[in-house]
């Protein structure tokens, strides 16, 4: 396995096509929960091991059935399926084994479910014919991308509640004005790696 | 009805040569590389079969297998927790003492010890409900108001210097204690605004907050927020307040603010009922021994005695009057007029409905105050007495 090949795929997961910067996919969670540190951190750790799970399911189902089946067509479908089936069994699971991290984490799953980001990342991975490997070092790097971004529009948006912003540009139009300026930012990555 | 057919073949014939096989497709959004095969490789039955067993089975697959998680990993939840959940108001403001309404509920329930009133947001009722569920007793509460304790808005405090930077009275406070010249006074930045959870509070239009008290649930938040202190929690019926906390002397007081408590003892000194107490600069009153005659308010000289009732029962007086003018002697406001030894009168635009006549009336002839049920059971008592 190459590792250097590993960890450029996590890079431009995470910086150079950042989901939410460079993509614009799952803003409602990203405009949802980056009002507050703490749980923008408590959404980027949860977000980035679900992520990898589905990735990984996602890879094995279709490989194994679906590519024998003929029936790569269904794949939206059928992705969408796991990624639910997994976030409720986990959620299922997490509540009786550690209540502790469920009261933490938990209340975060059920949005991930409905996350655009969570599906993006199994179709690309069948899009871009990764292996195994493969397909989890980028849902890794989409992790990290969307923590990166949560984590930085969250320390900006504690520090927004304090400023003198003009009355009508308050709340969420703030919120997209500078979105759209880390995004402008986040072009300073394109070309960074070419895969 | 020819050119109708003929203009749908010549549409046909133009599809026929548009053929979309010899363009190709672009890769559009994500997934997009899958490679088509012919059309004569596929078996459709085959793939409607494959796919709708596919589908099935993996929808049966999860649904068996989170039934089954579901049993092997329940957890035992108090169907109690729930209910005492529903009854509560859901806005996470710890009033109660806990970190969460979750929190609260499970205390409730599982804790003998622990009060199912606490939620004051929720108010009497859900208390009682609470009760009901956890077969406790409820308290009967009086509902909590948050009062702004300062009236020197923009005309009435004078600032020592413009300030300019971040709109928040935390902030404000860090810059030499705020631009007012008084120290103890409402800084008017609307943190208290901002930290409210029920939009119970507002900036009004001199720069200081006004409480909308059918929202207001007394969950102490903006009080613990307030960096000068000046918001305090107190019960709804103590709607006389002195609403000042300058502790400067008189002097000093009247220089920075036109409504401030210059400590003058003359709230002291009218009071029937000795409620107000001058201690340390500044007024304060008793709000156990308080009536809220509001007399004090009248006769503040500053006006920082605020009054929140804006209409009293006013004095009237019946046929018993003997003409004594007992009344007019001890009016505070000169309400009571009329001639000795016959039936005198009140001017309702004077009086202000303290009910120290009606106490003084030694016939029991002025009713209408807040306190003449009190008086003439206490009358008749006294006079059941000497009876017997």
């Amino acid at each position: 396995m190459d590792f250097g090949k590993l960890f450029e795929l996590v890079v431009s997961a995470s910086l150079v096509n950042n989901y939410v910067f460079t993509m614009f996919l799952g803003l409602c969670i990203f405009f949802g929960v980056s009002k507050k540190m703490e749980t923008a951190m408590g959404m980027s750790v949860t977000f980035t091991a679900v992520m990898m799970i589905s990735a990984a399911l996602s890879w094995m189902v279709f490989k194994f059935i679906m590519v024998p089946l003929n029936i790569e067509f269904l794949m939206i479908i059928v992705f969408i399926g796991i990624v639910a089936g997994l976030v409720q069994g986990s959620d299922t699971i997490m509540r009786k084994v550690s209540p502790d991290l469920y009261y933490k984490l938990g209340i975060y799953l059920a949005l991930i479910s409905t996350n655009c980001i969570i599906l993006a990342v199994p179709l690309s991975n069948v899009g871009n014919k990764y292996g195994f490997v493969e397909s989890i070092a980028y849902a890794l790097g989409s992790g990290i991308g969307f923590s990166l971004a949560l984590i930085i529009m969250a320390s900006i948006r504690e520090k927004l509640e304090l400023a003198n912003v003009p009355r009508y540009f308050r709340g969420l139009p703030m919120a997209f004005v500078v979105t759209g300026l880390i995004a402008l930012a986040f072009t300073g990555f394109s070309g960074l790696i070419t895969l | 009805m020819y050119d109708i057919l003929s203009l749908a073949g010549d549409v046909i014939d133009a599809l026929r040569l548009f053929d979309v096989t010899q363009f190709i497709v672009p890769h559009v959004g994500v997934g997009g590389e899958i490679e088509a095969k012919p059309a004569t490789e596929i078996d459709m039955s085959k793939l409607l079969r494959g796919s709708l067993i596919f589908l099935a089975g993996m929808g049966t697959f999860f649904g068996l297998v989170l039934a089954a998680a579901a049993k092997k990993f329940a957890v035992k939840v108090d169907p109690r927790v729930e209910q005492v959940l529903d009854c509560l108001a859901h806005a996470h403001c710890g009033a109660c003492g806990y970190a969460g309404c979750e929190q609260y509920a499970e205390a409730v329930v599982k804790d003998p010890n622990v009060s199912p009133s606490l939620c004051t947001p929720a108010g009497a009722k859900a208390a009682e409900k609470v009760a009901l569920i956890t077969g406790k007793k409820a308290e009967v509460k009086e509902p909590i108001f948050a009062r702004i304790m300062c009236q020197g808005g923009r005309d009435k405090a004078v600032k020592k210097y413009k300030y300019e930077g971040v709109v928040d009275c935390r902030a404000a406070v860090l810059a030499g204690g705020g631009d007012k010249s008084c120290i103890y006074g409402c800084l008017g930045y609307g943190t208290c605004v901002r930290v409210c959870p029920f939009g119970a509070l507002s900036m009004g239009p001199d720069e200081l907050p006004v409480v909308d008290l059918t929202k207001c649930t007394g969950c102490r938040k903006c009080e613990a927020a307030c960096p000068k202190r000046v918001i305090e929690v107190l019960p709804a019926s103590k709607r006389v307040i002195v609403a000042c906390h300058s502790k400067d002397k008189g002097g000093e007081t009247r220089k920075h603010c036109q409504v401030g408590c210059i400590a003058c003892n003359i709230c002291a000194k009218v009071c029937p009922f000795d409620a107000p107490k001058v201690e340390s600069n500044l007024s304060k009153i008793d709000l156990d021994k308080c009536r809220v005659c509001g007399l004090c308010a009248v006769k503040c000289p500053t006006k920082a005695i605020a009054d929140f009732i804006t209409h009293r029962a006013k004095a009237v007086i019946t046929e018993k009057c003997v003409g004594c003018h007992t009344c007019a002697k001890v009016c505070p406001v000169e309400a009571p007029s009329g001639e000795q030894k016959k039936r005198h009168s009140i001017d309702t635009n004077k009086c202000i409905g303290c009910g120290i006549c009606t106490a003084r009336c030694p016939v029991q002839a002025i009713d209408g105050t807040f306190n003449a049920a009190e008086v003439f059971r206490l009358a008749a008592e006294k006079k059941k007495k000497a009876a017997a």
